[in-house]
């Protein structure tokens, strides 16, 4: 049935991207790599997504996730698309209905102040890191090329 | 504050739609940033197990030339091509040696425009020497001999383990892993000050190898020691090692840059890194050494030791022998001499009972592993070697040290030690860290183990200490704790792998013995190119190095793939390819997940098309369509130790060797693979390098032909520099060894 080799096929996936964090090779993985792992797989979680999903499959707060426990509910993540990845042109609207003046291209002041004050706020660090990686020599943030060159396409 | 309340009053007309915007900008550039931090996880993992693998890879191919030096008779071929590099320097007394370090004939030319040395040092010179080295001058061969006479004459006197204390407040700044990179040192020297009575300092083995800078280094380094011997410290690593550095390059470096007196500034540095010290204690409560330790670690044992025994660690120590003061210390003595003494020598390798069980035996198990493959080779010489044995055996009887105790047992009791304390230093030298308890062998490198927390805990207590600092290892940050930070690991390299891979680290360590990390990264490079910029130089880097190994396993690859693929069609799925190719490879990497990277030819129902698999790699060889395929696999697959074994072969250190040693290393090297290479194919090979026909190979010719080139990054070299962003190209054409 194809069902059945199709739910073969992401529990494989689900796997591989396990193991490759399964430093121990004992099954388990650090929480802190949850993260990271579920992105890996082409999932576009927010913050409070994985806050939920952690606290479901989490080991009563070693700080560690069991693969029995990881396994089954990000099955279910992937089958039911919880978390769909994010297109490009939708990723383009974003930035457009940011860019106020219609410039074509963001001040690292205006994408500091959503990013850090808005939705799911950024910390310092990591604002640091994105604009150090998202603006050019010129210090602007031309989120066309940005969008075209950075888009990661999922694993199949 | 009129700016301030504008802004502000602004942000709260924010719209619905631009908050959503934002939220959606927010989740997708994290998403971005965790795959990223995945690659360059996995470009890491790559680069460290090639280099681990590489460093496994030399102490096999020493230990098999080992095994043929102690089954060969001296009148063999293959033994010729290689006894010199285990031609140690015997125990001969002191007045030979600084006679063979005679530097007093050797002219400096009015033309030379280097630093000039005056013995004895002073501090202006080792500073001045520093700036030379900025300047990119070389120092005079002459000066070297002398710095590294005085130098053998500072180590010779201190302990293997260094006892320091950061009395008076004294700050004590220690350095990791330099290999070779001066630009590093200088770094670490602008932002922390020179070594200096008030600013001592330890630096803590693996000076050499990898950089292009490493004999300055060294020079850097002993000069400082010279100067301040109380206030500048050297802890032995595993690269101060001559077999080791055959493979790594600093053979090559000195060679290269000491054309005339380069062998003997080798063989003079041989017997200086056997007298670097082992290790350093400071205040009592804090150890630093280079690899890290075992569960049999001892320092007592260790301070006991008698260090320069250990040549290389990779070597059982050499023992005295009485007929060695005839020895001419030269490097071209004739082979009668020592050949008798070498007798000695491998009659007691094989009279040494199975070591110790706690080693793991890789040496013992490397050398059964060789014993069938060389017994056809050698059937028709065995004869000679049991009668040349008997001899021995019974010439070594009447060697006063025995006793007229049956030779085995004596040895046994003498090997015990040895193996013992050989188990030590190895330890010592080339151990990992890990999460796991306990302690075992470490195989990745094939040297030394690795050790858990338990082992740590237990180390401390019994040695009373509070803090291992060790190197050894690159890490991203410079630095890294483990073990409930009892463990700190550090490392001076930065961009070890390639430009951007990491940053290097020194430690600052007062009176409080709080370690203080100070990190930094070198290179002009790496201010222009962003994060993202990178990490995907360092993965395209590391990709390519990738392709190169998989290319070069075609065969064992398809084989693998066959078993997947029942009704040969040619296609497996993803997971299968992932699955064959790991069963291969066996680096443990994340395939599935890299598959991206790898594979671009992908049939739609998420298949790969094998085959094609392996065109799209498409590496571009010289006209190799005559030579057999199966050759230039192993040719590409094994091109580090090929090199290896050419430059071991190159006794004259020319850069040539005539068709024959090339025929002969070829031999060589299909024992050693357990391969067969027709004459004929050698011959091709031959021909193909030697276009002027003269009868020589130039080696580096040789190995540059065979350097494997992808389309995909030659496509992508040309692009840079077409718009100009290309980075340092000699930095692209550098692989890590393989």
């Amino acid at each position: 049935m194809a069902g059945r080799k199709q739910s073969a096929d992401v529990h494989q996936k689900i796997r591989a991207a396990f193991d490759a964090f399964d430093y121990e090779a004992n099954s388990t993985v650090d929480v802190r790599e949850i993260g990271t792992i579920i992105y890996s797989l082409g999932c576009f979680p927010s913050q409070k997504d994985l806050h939920d999903f952690i606290a479901k499959v989490e080991e009563d707060h070693t700080g560690y996730i069991h693969l029995d426990k990881f396994l089954p509910a990000m099955t279910k993540v992937l089958q039911e698309h919880k978390f769909p990845p994010i297109s490009e042109d939708l990723l383009l609207q974003a930035f457009e209905a940011l860019d106020k003046e219609k410039k074509d291209y963001l001040d690292p002041e205006e994408l500091t102040k959503y990013m850090t004050q808005e939705g799911e706020p950024f910390t310092q660090e990591e604002m640091e890191e994105m604009l150090t990686a998202l603006a050019d020599h010129r210090n602007q943030i031309h989120y066309k090329d940005v969008v075209s060159q950075m888009t990661i396409k999922p694993d199949k | 504050m009129g700016c301030g309340v504008t802004k502000s009053s602004q942000f709260h007309k924010h719209s619905g739609k631009a908050i959503r915007a934002a939220v959606l900008i927010q989740r997708w550039y994290r998403q971005y940033v965790a795959r990223m931090e995945l690659r360059r996880r996995y470009t890491w993992h790559i680069f460290q197990s090639i280099e681990y693998s590489g460093e496994q890879a030399q102490i096999k191919l020493y230990n098999f030339l080992g095994y043929l030096m102690d089954n060969f008779t001296p009148a063999s071929n293959e033994r010729n091509l290689i006894s010199h590099i285990f031609r140690e320097n015997e125990v001969c007394r002191d007045a030979e040696w600084e006679r063979y370090f005679c530097y007093k004939n050797i002219e400096v030319p009015e033309i030379y425009s280097g630093p000039h040395l005056i013995f004895p040092l002073t501090v202006e010179q080792a500073v001045g020497l520093v700036e030379a080295f900025r300047n990119k001058k070389q120092l005079h061969s002459r000066y070297v001999l002398q710095l590294l006479l005085e130098t053998w004459r500072r180590l010779r006197v201190l302990p293997n383990i260094n006892r320091i204390s950061t009395c008076h407040s004294k700050e004590i700044t220690i350095c990791g892993d330099l290999h070779g990179q001066l630009e590093d040192l200088l770094l670490i020297f602008y932002k922390n000050g020179m070594p200096s009575l008030e600013k001592p300092y330890l630096f803590n083995g693996d000076f050499v190898d990898r950089g292009k800078d490493s004999i300055e280094i060294l020079l850097i380094l002993f000069s400082f020691m010279i100067v301040y011997p109380s206030d500048v410290y050297l802890n032995r690593g595993n690269h101060e090692d001559h077999i080791v550095n055959l493979r790594y390059g600093f053979t090559k470096e000195v060679l290269t840059k000491y054309k005339l007196h380069g062998k003997r500034i080798l063989k003079l540095l041989q017997k200086i890194f056997s007298w670097l010290p082992l290790a350093t204690v400071i205040d009592q409560k804090v150890l630093v050494l280079h690899g890290g330790i075992s569960d049999t670690t001892d320092l007592g044992v260790l301070s006991r030791v008698d260090r320069h025994n250990y040549v290389s660690a990779l070597r059982p120590p050499k023992k005295k022998h009485i007929s060695s003061t005839r020895t001419s210390i030269d490097s071209d003595m004739d082979e009668d001499v020592w050949g008798a003494n070498k007798l000695f020598q491998r009659r007691a390798s094989f009279t040494f009972p199975r070591p110790l069980v706690t080693r793991g035996g890789f040496h013992n198990r490397s050398l059964q592993d060789f014993s069938d493959r060389i017994r056809v080779v050698v059937v028709e010489d065995e004869l000679e070697v049991r009668r040349r044995r008997q001899s021995a055996f019974i010439s070594g009887n009447s060697r006063p040290e025995n006793e007229g105790t049956p030779i085995a047992s004596t040895d046994s009791v003498n090997s015990d030690n040895t193996r013992e304390e050989w188990k030590q230093i190895l330890d010592l030298l080339w151990s990992d860290p890990m999460t796991l308890d306990g302690c075992m062998p470490n195989e990745v490198r094939g040297g030394g183990c690795y050790w858990g927390p338990d082992v740590t805990e237990d180390f401390l207590n019994r040695h009373n200490l509070q803090l291992i600092i060790r190197s050894h290892e690159c890490k991203q940050e410079g630095y890294e704790f483990c073990h409930n930070r009892k463990v700190l690991t550090l490392f001076s390299a930065s961009n070890y792998y390639d430009v951007g891979s990491n940053r290097g680290a020194y430690v600052k360590l007062g009176p409080d013995l709080v370690p203080y990390m100070i990190q930094y990264q070198a290179t002009s490079m790496t201010r222009e190119l962003t994060v993202r910029q990178s990490v995907g130089r360092t993965e395209r880097s590391a990709l390519k190095v990738l392709r190169e190994q998989l290319f070069a396993h075609r065969s064992d690859l398809i084989c693998a793939f066959k078993k997947f693929d029942s009704t040969n069609a040619g296609l497996v799925s993803l997971n299968d390819w992932a699955a064959a190719v790991e069963s291969v490879m066996h680096l443990g990497l994340p395939w599935r997940m890299m598959r991206g990277q790898l594979v671009t030819c992908k049939t739609s129902d998420g298949t790969v098309d094998y085959h094609d698999w392996f065109n799209e790699l498409a590496i571009k060889g010289p006209n190799t369509d005559h030579i057999d395929q199966s050759l230039l696999e192993t040719l590409y697959r094994h091109r580090s130790t090929l090199e290896t074994i050419f430059r071991i072969v190159d006794t004259d250190n020319s850069g040539f060797i005539s068709h024959e040693d090339f025929r002969q290393t070829w031999k060589l090297l299909s024992v050693y693979l357990k391969m067969e290479i027709t004459d004929e194919a050698i011959s091709d090979l031959a021909v193909t390098i030697d276009s002027n026909q003269d009868g020589s190979i130039d080696i580096d010719e040789f190995m540059e032909a065979f350097r494997l080139t992808d389309k995909k990054s030659r496509l992508e070299r040309g692009r840079s520099m077409f718009m100009g962003t290309a980075p340092d190209l000699t930095k692209l054409e550098e692989d890590p060894s393989i």
